[in-house]
């Protein structure tokens, strides 16, 4: 469709970087305001008011798909043309509704301003906002804001603005602390809670989650602090973390039996952790994830699998599904590529693999077309157009809203996979 | 600022995508970010279409604001022609792209295509979904239709003989509750009628139809808050009058046949005589006498709130609690149904200010729309979707029509199959101690193991304690009991006569009797009170 600024493959770099197709044109993915979605399960005190249009309220109400919560920790403040005509009113509203809002909740002790598309171009001050209606609500209520804008940000990386927002207001550990681990991104509860086991066993006990589930358990924060990314779109984030003095531990993601093994292994190095006991508080587990991994083996190997731009995950997925479950990757886009942060992983794809950042939906469907891969990765708007003609897709939105981090869940992510080609294989009409 | 948690309607600018979508070759370009795009997947998932959306958005991010999003959407629009060959393009801006005034409409202009190309202003801080829709559709017909206008006071040439008379039928979209069956049911009637169809649209149209939609002798409008406007200019261009009766519900149906027989000049005795709806027989057939007075609560757009009234309560004998609807711009009409059924109309599209309503009224089934059915569901309701906004569910696989005969049969099932039958209600009144056919066991109809929790209908599990409340501290169970601030005591006869009273009214009597006591400062409720409360609010 549109000319893409760079339509020939560029090397990335060093030599042996795969070649990344660039493209800009149309852009079919959700916009940062997505991510309150599982941020709002996370943070179990935090409400996220998107200051916003209808079709953000729209959006998230479509993307939640059933409205379970009679009154979730989400709403919209609907921009209406009132406001437009000026900025002061504009803020004078925002108030209101905070404060109606905060009366209604008395629960609430953080909440979070969130930009949206409109707020931004009308360039209404958020952060002013939160600055004004913290000081107001203090002690109580902690107000942060950023923003989720789908013209700043896609889809995951309103989880990296807002913990970007959250970062500042960490406490400092004191000086001289000992050297404690921060594992940094949105797990499930359950996954982290294994992770803490995970970590216990390897005696590394000086640890904490960014971000924690309530906002006054937040953790510390200085020079001592070693942190690992559970997830690859955080790069905002990962800047604020060090320029408060924090150390950035290199590893691929902790995706699959390999992956989660690294992951580990970077924090057990930098720790001290010796091997006898890294290996020992990682045995079972690993053997478990191995094991499971072998049911989705059959169904995966040699299978050509293309992936749409979603979620910054293609990558250390793309990964693991070619080294673990011998899948063929006939290309693997992403809506961004962060070289440092996913360096590791990019090291382990096989060579001369398609990597595409960026998006033009029209022509990356036709690519996509006449490469006829065995499974496609992409959004909700483009799966059941696919499967119309004949193509066996995966929803990428699953692979962000499932736990798939860690040993006791590389199974369920290979059988994301799986599932669509059994299913496909089992129809007979 | 309007603080809103979920909404019935989407912005304009979806509405005009379910003008484009349900068409056949007219492309949307739409000025808009990249988040906007998650609106095909409304028509993609909900609707389970299996293809996208034709709608090209610009995409423009941040870094763009500054430089030419101009030539961004004038790149787009030439791009998407080329590559989807429309024969019209609608071009306009989401929300955001209306704040960064590109003006859609002058830049596509200059582009010079060979194909008609449609500006479409939709205020988006203003205006929601039906809305956009209405506008798109009504832009479409003007400038598609327009130049083959007759002169202003040239009269409409006659049918010749023996020709059928012929009729459009509009409104029917993408993403439209029921529509796709309510277009074949409509078109099915006016077969059996001697009726010819000129145009369906937007539904499957394409541009060439739009354009001869003047050749018809009437238009027949399904959903007027789509293609009220449209109709109403094509009333002034091609003198076409309009049918305005939606046939939905036996009653309705046979309003719209007869002005159907009176614009097209046919017959309809036969049709009259064979209406093919078990509607009317199944409401008389004596299992139907329980639904007598049932109290309902219905809630959706403009013109399935009015049908569902009217059925409700002239085709079953319900008896209408509540009537409101989001859609503002019909907000007359259906204060006008209200008051023929004595109440006031609730107009609203705030989805808490319906719960509040829905809960305070306490019927005995929601008629609604998928956020009703949630509401429902919570207070332990049954619930029946009437209309948009829609879900996945609201696309059956079978045809499955609101209008016409076959429409009122099917609506007859979806709204009493939520309710108990009739025989199944006094069985379960007759075993309520049974071991195993007991109140705790719930009815088959909410699902296993559900349990009623309408407020007041709060039962504990264990019988020594059943008052729900614990005799030292606040109510054990739940929420709803924030709305009852006066906590009364039951003595503990008057609690054992409570559960004597059959467990699908006594949610009812034991909010009823607290009332009473509550009113006369009666404590502790004795089994007394409880006949005086039942004697006071007897009907």
């Amino acid at each position: 469709m549109n000319a893409p600024l760079l339509a020939t493959p560029v090397p990335a770099s060093g030599c042996d970087a795969p070649p990344i197709l660039r493209e800009r044109g149309q852009r079919e993915v959700f916009c940062g305001l997505t991510g309150i979605m599982w941020l709002h399960r996370k943070i179990q005190d935090a409400f996220f008011l998107i200051v916003g249009s209808r079709t953000c309220a729209h959006l998230m109400q479509s993307a939640a798909g059933v409205m379970i919560f009679a009154e979730p920790r989400f709403a919209t403040a609907i921009i209406e043309e009132k406001d437009l005509a000026g900025l002061a009113d504009a803020n004078a509203e925002l108030d209101a509704v905070v404060e109606r809002l905060l009366s209604r909740r008395p629960e609430i002790r953080m909440l979070f301003l969130v930009g949206s598309c409109p707020s931004e171009v009308i360039k209404l001050d958020l952060s002013r906002a939160a600055l004004r209606l913290g000081q107001r609500f203090a002690p109580q209520v902690r107000v942060l804001s950023y923003s989720g804008s789908g013209i700043e940000t896609t889809f995951t990386q309103g989880e990296d603005a807002c913990l970007t927002a959250l970062v500042p207001t960490l406490p400092a550990a004191p000086a001289g602390a000992e050297a404690s681990l921060l594992i940094v991104g949105v797990l499930a509860d359950a996954v982290e809670d294994q992770f803490r086991r995970l970590f216990a066993a390897m005696r590394i006990t000086r640890l904490a989650f960014l971000p924690a589930r309530r906002a006054a358990e937040m953790p510390a924060i200085g020079p001592n602090t070693r942190y690992l990314l559970v997830q690859p779109f955080l790069g905002e984030t990962a800047r604020t973390l060090e320029n408060r003095g924090a150390t950035r531990l290199a590893a691929p993601f902790p995706l699959g039996a390999e992956g989660t093994t690294a992951w580990l292994r970077a924090a057990a190095d930098a720790f001290g952790v010796a091997d006898t006991v890294f290996e020992a508080a990682i045995a079972a587990p690993r053997e478990r994830a191995d094991k499971a991994l072998q049911h989705s083996r059959r169904a995966l190997r040699g299978r050509r699998i293309f992936f749409f731009p979603d979620s910054q995950l293609e990558i250390p997925i793309a990964r693991f599904l070619s080294r673990e479950l011998e899948m063929e990757l006939v290309e693997v886009g992403t809506p961004y590529l962060h070289k440092e942060h996913l360096a590791a992983d990019l090291a382990l794809l096989p060579a001369g693999v398609q990597l595409s950042e960026g998006q033009d939906v029209d022509r990356q469907l036709d690519r996509c077309l006449a490469a006829a891969p065995d499974i496609t990765v992409c959004g909700l708007g483009l799966a059941n157009p696919l499967e119309a003609r004949g193509l066996t897709t995966k929803w990428a939105i699953e692979l962000v809203f499932t736990p798939i981090q860690g040993f006791e869940q590389a199974g369920d992510l290979a059988e994301l996979f799986a599932r669509p080609l059994n299913r496909r294989a089992a129809l007979e009409v | 600022m309007q603080l809103t948690v979920w909404t019935y309607e989407g912005p304009p600018h979806v509405g005009a995508m379910r003008i484009a979508t349900a068409m056949t070759d007219v492309h949307y370009v739409l000025h808009a970010p990249q988040g906007d795009t998650y609106a095909d997947l409304l028509f993609t998932m909900i609707e389970r279409r299996g293809q996208r959306p034709p709608v090209t958005y610009t995409t423009f991010q941040a870094r763009d604001l500054g430089g030419d999003t101009a030539d961004l959407f004038q790149r787009a629009a030439l791009d998407a022609y080329e590559r989807f060959r429309p024969s019209a393009m609608l071009v306009g801006a989401s929300c955001t792209g209306e704040l960064i005034q590109d003006d859609p409409a002058g830049l596509a202009r200059a582009l010079g295509l060979p194909i008609p190309v449609i500006p479409l202003e939709l205020p988006s801080y203003q205006r929601k979904e039906n809305w956009g829709a209405a506008e798109t559709f009504y832009q479409l017909v003007r400038s598609l239709a327009g130049p083959h206008m007759p002169a202003p006071g040239t009269a409409r040439p006659a049918r010749a003989p023996g020709e059928p008379a012929r009729c459009n039928i509009l409104g029917a979209t993408a993403l439209g509750f029921r529509h796709r069956d309510d277009v074949r049911a409509v078109k099915d009637l006016l077969a059996r009628l001697g009726v010819a169809v000129n145009v369906v649209a937007p539904w499957q149209a394409g541009a060439a139809d739009i354009a001869r939609l003047g050749q018809a002798d009437f238009n027949i409008v399904l959903y007027p808050e789509i293609a009220g406007l449209a109709a109403q200019w094509l009333k002034r261009a091609f003198g076409q009058p309009t049918i305005a009766t939606v046939p939905i519900g036996v009653g309705a149906t046979r309003d719209f046949i007869t002005e159907v027989t009176r614009l097209a000049g046919v017959d309809a005795t036969e049709v009259l005589a064979d209406e093919t709806s078990r509607l009317p027989w199944y409401s008389r057939s004596v299992d139907s006498t329980y639904l007598t007075a049932k109290r309902v609560f219905v809630f959706g757009d403009a013109t399935h709130a009015i049908a569902a009234a009217r059925i409700a309560s002239d085709e079953l004998g319900f008896k209408v609690v509540g009537l409101g609807t989001y859609s503002r711009e019909r907000a007359r009409d259906v204060r006008e149904a209200a008051a023929r059924l004595g109440l006031e109309a609730m107009i609203t599209d705030d989805y808490l200010e319906v719960e509040a309503a829905c809960a305070e009224l306490q019927p005995e089934l929601v008629l609604g729309t998928q956020m009703e059915r949630h509401i429902a569901k919570r207070l332990g309701i049954p619930c029946a979707v009437i209309s948009a906004p829609v879900h996945v569910q609201d696309f059956p696989a079978r045809y499955s029509p609101q209008m016409g005969f076959e429409g009122a049969n099917v609506i007859f099932d979806a709204w009493v199959h939520p309710l108990m039958m009739g025989l199944e209600e006094h069985l379960l009144g007759m075993f309520r101690d049974d071991f195993e056919f007991n109140d705790g066991a719930g009815s088959s109809h909410l699902g296993h193991g559900a349990k009623p929790v309408i407020p007041g209908l709060r039962e504990a599990k264990n019988p020594v304690v059943a008052s729900g409340f614990a005799p030292d501290g606040p109510p054990r169970n739940d929420s709803e009991s924030t709305d009852r601030p006066i906590v009364l005591s039951w003595a503990p006869d008057a609690e054992l006569e409570l559960k004597k009273i059959p467990f699908f009214v006594r949610g009812k009597a034991r909010r009823n009797t607290e009332k009473f006591a509550g009113e006369r400062g009666i404590s502790p409720i004795t089994v007394e009170t409880l006949y005086d409360a039942k004697a006071h609010f007897g009907r």
